[in-house]
């Protein structure tokens, strides 16, 4: 360290990355975890809040259901539109210097930052739930209900699984967010990606090149997952095309196969490589 | 009274608001019947299905299974609507499953058949229909009587006591409307007990057994096809059946 600092642009930035690659990347990982747990943990709050939500309430219902329903409600509105309603530095202050003073609590880092990117998520993730479950079309509930099943397996085999597919995109849209926003959380000194650079920048004063540093991360992080999340939405929807099931040998040698009982692939192979088809056997 | 009937329907009622759609309904199913509905679209028949099987609470009356009110709070809708199959004008089979899974579902979940049972059973009532090869297909993927036949293998694999069909051919093009008749057609004949509301005059005429013509939430008449389609007697049927004569 004793040779003189560089002085241009690219070489200073060249400098940090060789130097301090591991903050960097310690700073990055921890980003990527506190937006992975925080997304995760988000959608859970969300999918359970915006079920409640959604329950129909129907005046054969009896009073008692009626009424917890509507106190269950009400609390989840509150806290929907407190914390969609305020910014996360401030509810990240609020909550960990407020817990110290009043509480008597210390969080650790990491709880305090699962905790408010976590409660925050599930603030939004509650309106995009409710805003897919809606967007369903009513006749699947009709037709679940049609043929026996309750509320709840309706919720849990038709309609849940149809509003993930369709809210992927606003899942996405939330990891983004939380990879980019959790740097707000170095005011309660969660060490993560800015917190990482910031520090960097501060011993040599070489602010813009730590935040080039910083934002090719960030850009790194933000890109894969939004195409890994591209990737998955497209597993969901499963093949464009499909097999038509069949018995007729003549077609499983064509590729169709998959007849419950019937043609295996196995059975399908045997059929092509042995001239007897099978039969003499 | 009435002991052997499946389903007796009493003096039922239904209004949206201010909007009485159905008003003081009567009538009674017995096994093996094939009742068809008739009238002009707006005459309650959807409404009047829809509240046999409790899709809709009535505002007023009862429906009747084997002799026990259905509409009563304390009634487990969910099991009662199990017995009850129903096929809908838009299918509503459910998009995020194959075809498969759309008449196995329902027994694994709701009647508690093992994967099995549940797999034989949806390949025999799926055979039934036609479908047999479409089994790995997604709904999306096929066409409007396709679906209609899945829709009626998915009910069928409830084996259902009574089966409801809410304008089953309405949405679908002119050459699919067939393939979904011809199912029905043969279900008939097979003594499956059915509630079908249709504008098919034909299958109404040649299929069922009973006849129910419906205008403004009454019922104006009813009586076997051939009363009704040759000799009807109530002026509104009359002029309901010229119009259709008249296409």
């Amino acid at each position: 360290m004793s040779s003189t600092l560089p002085t241009d642009y690219w070489a200073r930035v060249v400098y940090l990355v060789t130097h301090y690659s591991a903050s960097f990347l310690r700073g990055a990982g921890s980003t990527l975890l506190i937006a992975l747990v925080g997304t995760f943990v988000g959608c859970l709050i969300g999918f359970a809040v915006g079920i409640v939500q959604t329950i129909p309430v129907s005046k054969q219902d009896s009073i008692i259901k009626r009424a917890l329903l509507f106190i269950v409600k009400l609390i989840l509105n509150i806290y929907v539109e407190v914390f969609r309603g305020t910014p996360m530095i401030v509810q990240a202050m609020f909550i960990y210097f407020g817990a110290m003073q009043y509480l008597g609590i210390t969080m650790g880092m990491w709880f305090a930052a699962f905790f408010i990117v976590s409660i925050n998520t599930g603030a939004y993730m509650a309106e995009t739930v409710r805003g897919g479950i809606l967007s369903i079309d009513p006749g699947q509930t009709e037709g679940a209900k049609a043929i026996g099943m309750t509320h709840f397996q309706t919720m849990l085999y038709v309609i849940f699984p149809q509003t993930l597919r369709n809210i992927i995109p606003q899942i996405g849209n939330n990891l983004i967010i939380n990879i980019k926003d959790s740097s707000v959380l170095s005011v309660i000194g969660v060490i993560e990606l800015y917190y990482a650079a910031k520090q960097t920048a501060g011993a040599y004063y070489w602010w813009f090149e730590a935040m080039t540093v910083a934002m090719v991360l960030y850009l790194i992080m933000t890109f894969v997952f939004s195409r890994l999340l591209r990737f998955w939405e497209s597993k969901l929807d499963g093949p464009a095309s499909f097999d038509l099931a069949t018995t007729d040998q003549l077609a499983h040698t064509s590729g169709n196969y998959s007849y419950p009982g019937e043609g295996s692939f196995d059975k399908e192979r045997n059929i092509e490589t042995d001239v007897n088809g099978g039969r003499d056997k | 009274m009435n002991r052997d009937a499946i389903l007796e329907v009493k003096h039922l009622s239904k209004s949206f608001g201010a909007n009485a759609v159905l008003k003081d309904i009567d009538f009674v199913v017995h096994p093996g019947d094939v009742t068809s509905i008739i009238g002009s679209s707006g005459s309650g028949k959807s409404t009047l299905l829809r509240c046999i099987n409790l899709l809709e609470t009535p505002t007023s009356g009862d429906v009747v299974f084997h002799g026990d009110s259905v509409v009563d709070k304390k009634v487990n809708a969910a099991a009662y609507r199990a017995k009850v199959g129903m096929v809908f004008q838009s299918f509503n089979l459910f998009n995020n499953m194959s075809v498969l899974e759309n008449c196995i579902i329902g027994q694994t979940k709701v009647l508690k058949r093992n994967k099995e049972e549940a797999k034989e059973k949806a390949m025999q009532y799926l055979t039934k229909v036609g479908m047999n090869p479409y089994i790995n297909a997604k709904p999306r993927q096929l066409s409007g009587g396709q679906k209609q036949r899945v829709a009626i293998a998915r009910a069928l694999a409830m084996e259902p006591e009574i089966l409801l069909f809410d304008e089953p051919t309405s949405a679908l093009d002119p050459e699919m409307v067939g393939e979904v008749l011809e199912v029905m057609r043969g279900l008939a004949n097979e003594g499956m007990t059915m509630l079908v509301v249709t504008h098919e005059m034909a299958f109404a005429r040649d299929v069922s057994n009973h006849v129910v013509y419906m205008a403004d939430g009454v019922i104006c008449e009813e009586g076997s096809p051939s009363d009704i389609f040759e000799n009807p007697q109530n002026a509104r049927t009359k002029d309901f059946l010229a119009r259709f004569r008249a296409k």
